[in-house]
């Protein structure tokens, strides 16, 4: 890259900056759309959260740690536990990896933004002010207690008659608003804001990750949101969706929930499974092994994620004939992620290993997948499920499956991209520190767990009898799980570190082959003085690497490269081969997606509060908000669009 | 055993006797198949999780000619071949547990014998209901947080729940069933020993979905059949009797004894309450002292529990916990 020619003049540059920067101050602040500050936002609330729900766990671990202790009460431990299973679910896990899709793709995939980037604003602003919600009446010792999966009637009004689940309920329901705009806007991205010859055989396995996750998103958060709206309607409004008075049936609710859940689940591995698939080759000095096999394994995974629901009901006396067939496909369900497996071995086994910070996480994670994806093989046999459910055996693989698959890649990830968000190196010592802490932390805090639940230790227990024999094993896990959070603590001390005294990055500091590399550390707000032309999966490595003869044009050597200055622009191609057929005219600066969550934010209250004026209120903000947001602008007929031959 | 002996030391750990919720150890046929099942998948996982361990620590500490990190040239045909090899490995293995899984939900489905008896088990917040079918009806009882069972032959337990989800479960002697109301599901035991064995709720079901365990005693079928006849027989005792007078007036209201005016159906059934094994369903040991300690301190030791303190005095306690388990 130093070899570059400037074409692309100082002035060309001041005129991009003064297009695409932020305006200054409070307003600037609040209506920024730029995909990078949006995805740094999404990060830094995501790991908040992250913090709070990990809190959380660390006083039920207190609790835990011996029998019969009486720190919490019932009711205190049922909110917690409630809390930590939501927060991590919804308010970490996924917002976290939407955090490094929004940040990470349009630089990868060589575009200025995403395809809706005001779209983008209230996907971040809507999660944040659910997150807010759903945390409410926390202070209030009011909070949702019937367990992130709210199996009514135990949440239903009579037996749970406070506010506590018309929080969850209408919580989820505002969330899922910030997910599906966030999953349409990725797919409409990926099918248009890409570099031109960007196709989709050269997709960094993260968008794969995420572009799937999105679609599943798309189909299975509306399960959850119309059976909290009936639930809602049932505690507030009579309704008798799972009332069994008036004919309504429980498991309806545990089918739509886990329509929604299990999909879920694997919206929140695969994009980090993808950090993984893109990051670990870097630190392998190779390109990753089997990447076709790879993503189509990202894809079958998810289609089959559809069809396993069931394996969370196979107490509820549901025929055995539906439960072998959902037994059957738990099982088949486990031969993409084996190729995953193997594939990242294999980058191992054929690369050139270079031991970072990132690389041990990475390699971890394997080790973490093998092992929550073995306990989840287990599970998915239904006779043996029929002992291990609603055992500590599951609380064991969910947190392989969700720490090691999604929190390891994510921290990972966080060390791989940091120079790049940044522009300095988080410290290498202080990061082989931490892995190591969170490493070990973990394992002794979620290992023994799998021993607890084979002894028999019930979940969602505030306590339990000493003489089940599992004093020494909770024991165990409570020192595990306060180790982990020192892990996690040196993380933190390591960001802070870094951010002010690290070492500069440069452009690329990890020799890294994708895109986003290509550009400065931290990227300018027009991520690129002119569009990209991709020619290869590894832009970067190209010339090394001599697959092909042909070499994509990056950054200032492009000659006769699109600066596209007329204004906010990028390109927009075809969706499968990304020829480039039309300059995309993208919005500036918008205050109307704060408004609109704001307007939200007011109509959940109302509804919370039952108040019809708060909801009017709410809903004419709303109205009068989106009537702003979708007027054409003036000068719309004289845009220019060109298109391509 | 073989098999056992073959596994970690840990799985022989999860297996041991001190474990009352241990289901590797289980003692029926159900729970004995489910457990070969599970020791095979569990043998299975360690061996998958041994192999892949060593893979990845070979991949990583293989030797390399030193500081060579220059990306150059690959060629993955040879190692996409592996991974193909893997794949088909792991599919083996994967589509055999289905198979030998299914084999035995199949194996379980329906006991070799008919069922002799049929009871019925109802979850409440957050005790148990258990009532004795028979085809005289004269014979039909009702009890509580107890279920005692005769040795060697399958028994239908029939369930249900009056109010949330709650879950049923003996560990030892086979799988879990989910107690939903609104609907009845069906499952049977079939205990290949005498003894106590401990049930637990496993679905979440509120506040006290801990505390809320019970007994399966396994008679052989002689004493069951006299501790049949035994829960048929009423209260003996007169009716003057100043302790089940206190009862009547600070008890009957919830509670039922057969054989007595007392037929409150809010909380267990305590006829021949001092037969049973455990008070507050399994939270503590059924000892006078337990029971006197239980009656006014009942928010402390189970909070949320529907059963109000009552603010007995000593001497009515002393009357009550003597008169409760006198009833043999």
């Amino acid at each position: 890259m130093s070899a570059q020619v400037e074409t692309i003049g100082s002035a060309q540059r001041r005129k991009l900056l003064g297009i695409w920067e932020t305006a200054p101050g409070l307003y600037g602040w609040l209506a920024s759309v730029d995909h990078k500050t949006i995805g740094i936002r999404y990060l830094c609330t995501a790991f908040f959260f992250l913090v709070i729900g990990g809190t959380e766990a660390l006083v039920m671990r207190v609790q835990l740690a011996q029998p019969e202790l009486k720190v919490l009460s019932p009711d205190a431990y049922n909110q917690l536990f409630s809390m930590h299973g939501t927060t991590m679910m919804f308010l970490y896990a996924l917002p976290m990896l939407s955090g490094f899709s929004n940040y990470l793709w349009p630089l990868m995939l060589g575009s200025r933004d995403m395809a809706f980037p005001r779209l983008n604003a209230l996907s971040y602003w809507v999660f944040l002010f659910a997150g807010i919600f759903l945390y409410v009446s926390f202070p209030l010792g009011q909070a949702p207690n019937g367990g992130w999966f709210a199996y009514v009637p135990n949440t239903s009004l009579e037996y749970d008659p406070g506010i506590n689940m018309d929080v969850f309920a209408l919580g989820l329901i505002f969330l899922g608003i910030s997910t599906v705009v966030g999953s349409a806007n990725f797919i409409v991205t990926l099918l248009r804001c890409r570099a031109p010859g960007m196709s989709v055989n050269r997709l960094p396995i993260l968008v794969w990750g995420t572009l799937t996750a999105s679609a599943a998103n798309l189909l299975a958060v509306p399960a959850v949101s119309l059976a909290c709206a009936m639930l809602w309607l049932d505690r507030r409004y009579g309704t008798h969706f799972f009332e069994m008075s008036g004919g309504g049936r429980p498991l309806l609710w545990q089918h739509l929930f886990w329509i929604f859940g299990h999909p879920w689940v694997y919206a929140l591995v695969l994009p980090a499974m993808g950090i993984v698939s893109d990051a670990l080759p870097v630190f392998c000095r190779r390109p990753l092994v089997g990447y076709t096999l790879v993503a189509i394994s990202t894809v079958a995974t998810m289609i089959l994620g559809f069809g396993v629901w069931v394996h969370h009901m196979f107490a509820t006396g549901l025929p055995v004939m539906s439960l072998a067939f959902f037994s059957a496909a738990s099982f088949v369900i486990a031969v993409p992620s084996a190729v995953g497996v193997f594939a990242w071995i294999a980058t191992i086994w054929t690369g050139k290993p270079h031991f970072t910070t990132p690389f041990l996480f990475f390699a971890g994670f394997i080790m973490l997948f093998v092992i929550g994806g073995v306990s989840g093989f287990m599970t998915a046999s239904v006779a043996f499920d029929w002992q291990l459910t609603d055992t500590y055996f599951i609380v064991a693989h969910l947190h392989y499956v969700l720490l090691g698959i999604n929190v390891f890649p994510v921290i990972g990830g966080i060390h791989f991209w940091f120079p790049k968000m940044s522009g300095r190196m988080l410290d290498e010592r202080l990061g082989k520190w931490t892995f190591w802490t969170m490493f070990v932390g973990f394992n002794a805090a979620f290992f023994p767990m799998h021993v607890t639940g084979l002894m028999g230790m019930p979940r969602r227990v505030y306590t339990y009898p000493s003489d089940m024999g599992v004093g020494w094993l909770n024991l165990l896990s409570s020192v595990g799980a306060f180790v982990f959070a020192v892990g996690v603590l040196l993380f933190l001390i390591n960001v802070a570190k870094s951010l002010r005294a690290g070492e500069p990055a440069g452009n690329n500091p990890w020799d890294a082959p994708t895109l986003e590399w290509a550009t400065t550390s931290p990227p300018p707000v027009y991520n690129f003085a002119t569009i990209p032309q991709v020619a290869s999966r590894y832009p970067l490595w190209e010339g090394r690497l001599k697959e092909s003869d042909e070499r994509s044009i990056i950054g200032d050597a492009a000659p006769d490269g699109m600066v596209l200055d007329r204004g906010k622009e990028t390109i927009g191609v075809t969706p499968l081969d990304a020829e480039p057929n039309v300059v995309l005219k993208m919005p500036g600066d918008s205050i109307l997606p704060f408004l609109l969550s704001i307007g939200m934010t007011l109509l959940f209250f109302g509804m919370l509060g039952q108040m019809i004026w708060l909801m009017v209120l709410g809903a004419v903000c709303e109205i009068v908000i989106l009537a702003l947001w979708l007027t054409p602008k003036p000068h719309a007929a004289e845009e220019r669009v060109e298109v391509y031959e | 055993m073989r098999r056992r002996a073959a596994l970690l030391p840990v799985l022989a750990l999860a297996g041991c006797s001190g474990t009352p919720l241990s289901y590797l150890d289980a003692t029926s046929s159900v729970g004995g198949a489910i457990a070969n099942l599970g020791l095979g998948l569990t043998a299975i996982s360690v061996g998958v999780c041994v192999v892949i361990g060593v893979l990845l620590a070979v991949a990583i500490c293989r030797r390399r000619p030193e500081g060579d990190l220059e990306i150059a040239p690959v060629n993955d045909r040879g190692a996409i071949r592996w991974i193909g090899v893997g794949v088909a490995i792991s599919t083996v293995f994967l589509l055999g547990s289905a198979v030998w899984t299914l084999l035995t939900v199949n194996s379980i489905g329906e006991p070799a014998q008919a069922k002799a008896l049929s009871i019925d088990v109802i979850g409440q917040e957050w005790w148990w209901a258990v009532k004795y079918h028979s085809s005289d009806p004269a014979r039909e009882f009702t009890t509580a947080n107890q279920l005692v069972i005769p040795v060697g032959v399958p028994v239908q337990i029939n369930l249900t729940s009056t109010d949330v989800i709650h879950s049923f479960w003996v560990p030892k002697l086979g799988g879990k069933m989910d107690m939903i109301p609104s609907r009845t599901n069906v499952t049977w035991l079939e205990a290949d020993k005498v003894g106590d064995f401990r049930g637990q709720c496993s679905e979440f079901c509120g506040l006290q979905h801990a505390n809320m365990a019970f007994t399966v005693r396994v008679l052989s079928q002689a004493d069951f059949d006299s501790w049949w006849d035994r829960q048929l027989q009423s209260a003996t005792g007169s009716p003057d009797d100043p302790r089940l007078r206190t009862f009547m007036a600070r008890c009957a209201a919830c509670h039922t004894i057969r054989g007595t005016p007392a037929g409150g159906i809010l909380g267990p059934d305590l006829s021949h309450f001092g037969d049973r094994e455990t008070i507050a369903s399994g939270l503590m040991p059924n000892t006078p002292q337990n029971l006197a300690k239980w009656i006014n301190n009942t928010q402390t030791i189970k909070p949320g529990v529907k059963m109000p303190e009552l603010g007995m005095l000593a001497s009515e306690i002393d009357g009550v916990t003597s008169y409760l388990e006198d009833l043999k």
